[in-house]
């Protein structure tokens, strides 16, 4: 069971609570991108089998946004953090380099 | 004019190990706006009566209280009949703060479940972890029951309030009176 603790309103719920909203951290291309970027921010998504870095919504609850960081495999949840950021915190990829060395997700690790 | 009645005219059941009862029409009114904003606390405690609650906390006293739905929304209880004057009186004390109070009283169904073995049944619908030590009083909780939004707390020892939407008011019944079934015990807290 995905067990998550939502950072705006501290509730832990398990996953049917929330919402999964895809991917985290996506660079929009709009009008006037190239045909490749256009593509790659339309279809183009990790799908790993390890770390992994989503978008949530509280959606039976407070009903926010929120970023969270897990594990594709285990479950284990390495941490959740604001929804306003384009990046996960430096201190969050530390703690998942400790539990999983070597990982890398797009442009972190 | 037509008289406001409650989406199920306070229906009530207590055939099963619980009781299940709709409470009668309930004054709400959302309210959003920035907490740390003196006026915003300040429109809801002056209405409610009661002190501020913190971070997924509720303070209900009879009919008036406050509940804290998300970090930039409250939802102010109070008498049916007061709504509409309370929201006036939220209004003038907001001035022009950024903010909105809105009459969601017609929009909710509310039910009191209770008996000893109430928190037992509605562990059977809801995500949450409701051992007697982790919900307490004074917690209040918005979730999924069954398939369905609703949000509770503890208004009594042994009675927790449920609040849903009003369009989903037949099947929240329904749902807590199965849950209550005869003989469909637990035993677990």
């Amino acid at each position: 069971m995905l067990i998550l603790t939502c950072p705006n309103c501290g509730q832990t719920g398990e996953e049917t609570e929330f919402h999964a909203g895809g991917e985290a951290h996506l660079k929009r291309f709009g009008p006037g991108s190239t045909d490749d970027d256009f593509e790659g921010y339309l279809f183009m998504r990790e799908n790993p089998k390890g770390v992994h870095f989503e978008r949530w919504r509280h959606a039976y609850g407070c009903g926010k946004w929120f970023h969270a960081a897990r594990c594709t495999t285990t479950l284990e949840v390495f941490g959740i953090y604001s929804a306003q950021v384009t990046e996960p915190p430096k201190e969050l990829c530390d703690r998942i380099t400790e539990k999983r060395p070597g990982w890398s997700w797009r442009a972190f690790s | 004019m037509s008289s406001a009645t409650s989406a199920l005219n306070g229906a009530t059941w207590s055939d099963g190990i619980a009781t299940v009862t709709e409470a009668p029409l309930q004054g709400m009114i959302t309210l959003r706006g920035a907490f740390s904003d003196a006026k915003v606390k300040k429109a809801a405690t002056s209405v409610a009566g009661v002190d501020m609650p913190g971070q997924g906390q509720a303070n209900c006293v009879e009919t008036r209280g406050i509940c804290w739905m998300s970090p930039d929304e409250l939802l102010v209880l109070c008498p049916y009949d007061t709504v509409g004057t309370n929201i006036e009186k939220m209004q003038a004390v907001l001035g022009d703060q950024h903010s909105l109070c809105v009459d969601v009283s017609d929009a909710r169904g509310v039910f009191d479940l209770s008996g000893p073995r109430a928190r037992e049944v509605l562990a059977k619908l809801v995500p949450v972890d409701l051992a007697p030590d982790q919900f307490t009083f004074g917690m209040f909780r918005r979730t999924r029951m069954a398939q369905v939004p609703a949000a509770f707390w503890l208004h009594e020892d042994d009675t927790f309030r449920i609040i849903c939407f009003r369009s989903q008011a037949q099947y929240v019944f329904d749902l807590l009176i199965t849950a209550a079934q005869p003989g469909s015990d637990v035993n677990f807290f």
